[in-house]
């Protein structure tokens, strides 16, 4: 992969046969390489205006008659470039499963309780120094069906659009010391070296006394490729 | 300091109440659909519709599919596009997502306008950013149109296609529906497999 515009060191292969359903679904022919243009280095932007005010608090944003159940956590964290330059005003959109390891979602077949006072989903967007935040109820593991006993880490889904098209990202945050890592073909899709980036740090100073603990997660978007296309 | 860059996760089964939540009808306000224009959206409405299709020839039914385009004056609705002569369409943002998951035959459906040229040596086309369940990272694509042959013999980008995969990437027009719909599906393998770039 000489000259790609993509970070293969960084970045997980279409295919990787471990995690069952990226055979038949993963690109197989060479990618064609491409001189950024403006349809690269622009892309959408969302701003405050499209974040209500609960969006980023799901303890809170999905409420019925009580509070959802679990253990209430902070989650934290910059977005910023490769060379750490803050990503201000940037969108930053979570969903996840409750504290059960249940998703809202209708497909989920796995039989652990919906929690009715949870759904799940929050968006926020970075402050001037691209900082974000979100409260949210921890989520439990939960079985999948990629192979006998299978199950996934704690885990909470971001997506990201960053500055443009090319730094469009969709990712998984993880919890330190996740006893399930060494079994997760998703998680291991990902290069040694680069797969522990998405683990987030128990950071002290983002718990809030008597009420939750806080956990770090900078999330480092690419750029637009600054060296021209290689032949 | 160099900092590596976060690693791609796959979009997973369940994204649809994260990032399409309307469209299935989930309890939380979606940013986008397949609803891309208003009635004060300049250009002329097109419909694009289209399916995901895997390595055995079946529907996906759990892809995500964004599209990111220029207004009907070739023009980005983003602050590194600030060219004067391509007028900006304030209201008309560029960007539509939908799910798979909502219709008996799997389709997307972006109801949106043909993009004018935007430099003038590109042809009319549309960004694609394919996602799904089974991918741990996003593909990038272009959508360009069966109508604009003049244009597209010209683009840059596709003329750097091989010949032969070229015709993954045009959306054709199909005259028996009503207005003006585009059809393009997505192939993910096999002979047919839509031309991905390396963006
Ligand atoms: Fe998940």
């Amino acid at each position: 992969m000489m000259g790609s515009n993509r970070d293969w060191d960084s970045q997980p292969p279409f295919i990787h046969t471990d995690y069952k359903s990226t055979v038949l679904r993963g690109p197989t022919k060479p990618l064609i390489p491409i001189s950024q243009t403006l349809s690269e280095l622009t892309g959408p932007v969302y701003g405050h205006e499209a974040v209500g005010e609960l969006d980023a608090d799901m303890t809170r944003n999905a409420r019925v008659n009580g509070e959802p159940l679990g253990e209430r956590i902070i989650v934290a964290g910059r977005v910023v470039d490769e060379d750490d330059r803050p990503i201000p005003n940037t969108l930053v959109e979570v969903w996840q499963c409750n504290s059960s390891g249940r998703y809202v979602h209708e497909a989920d077949q796995h039989d652990a309780p919906l929690d009715p006072n949870f759904l799940g989903a929050g968006r926020c967007v970075t402050d001037e120094n691209g900082r974000y935040e979100f409260r949210t109820i921890k989520p439990g593991a939960y079985p999948w069906r990629n192979h006998p006993n299978a199950w996934r880490p704690n885990h909470i889904h971001l997506s990201l659009f960053g500055a443009s098209f090319v730094s469009r990202l969709v990712t998984q945050m993880y919890f330190p010391g996740d006893p399930l890592f060494e079994f997760d073909p998703i998680f291991n899709g990902v290069p040694q070296g680069a797969r522990e980036r998405m683990i987030s740090s128990f950071d002290l100073s983002l718990t809030e006394p008597e009420f939750a603990l806080g956990y770090n997660f900078d999330i480092v978007l690419r750029g637009p490729k600054a060296t021209p296309m290689e032949d | 300091m160099k900092r590596g860059q976060t690693p791609s996760q796959t979009v997973g089964p369940f994204f649809a109440y994260g990032l399409v939540p309307e469209q299935y009808n989930y309890p939380f306000a979606s940013l986008a659909d397949g609803e891309m224009v208003d009635d004060t959206t300049e250009g002329q409405r097109i419909r694009v519709l289209g399916h995901v299709y895997d390595g055995a020839g079946d529907l996906v039914p759990d892809a995500i599919i964004e599209i990111w385009q220029a207004n009907a004056h070739g023009r980005y609705n983003h602050p590194a596009d600030d060219r004067k002569d391509n007028l900006l369409d304030p209201d008309f943002k560029g960007f539509g997502r939908m799910g798979t998951g909502t219709t008996p035959d799997n389709r997307f459906v972006f109801d949106t306008i043909k993009p004018g040229s935007v430099d003038g040596a590109q042809a009319p086309h549309l960004n694609v950013v394919v996602l799904m369940r089974g991918m741990l990272l996003h593909a990038y694509t272009r959508l360009y149109f069966s109508d604009e042959e003049d244009a597209n013999a010209a683009d840059p980008v596709l003329s750097s296609v091989p010949e032969d995969r070229r015709e993954t990437l045009i959306a054709h027009r199909d005259v028996d529906l009503p207005g003006r719909v585009y059809r393009f599906d997505i192939h993910m393998q096999g002979e047919r497999e839509t031309v991905f770039f390396d963006v």
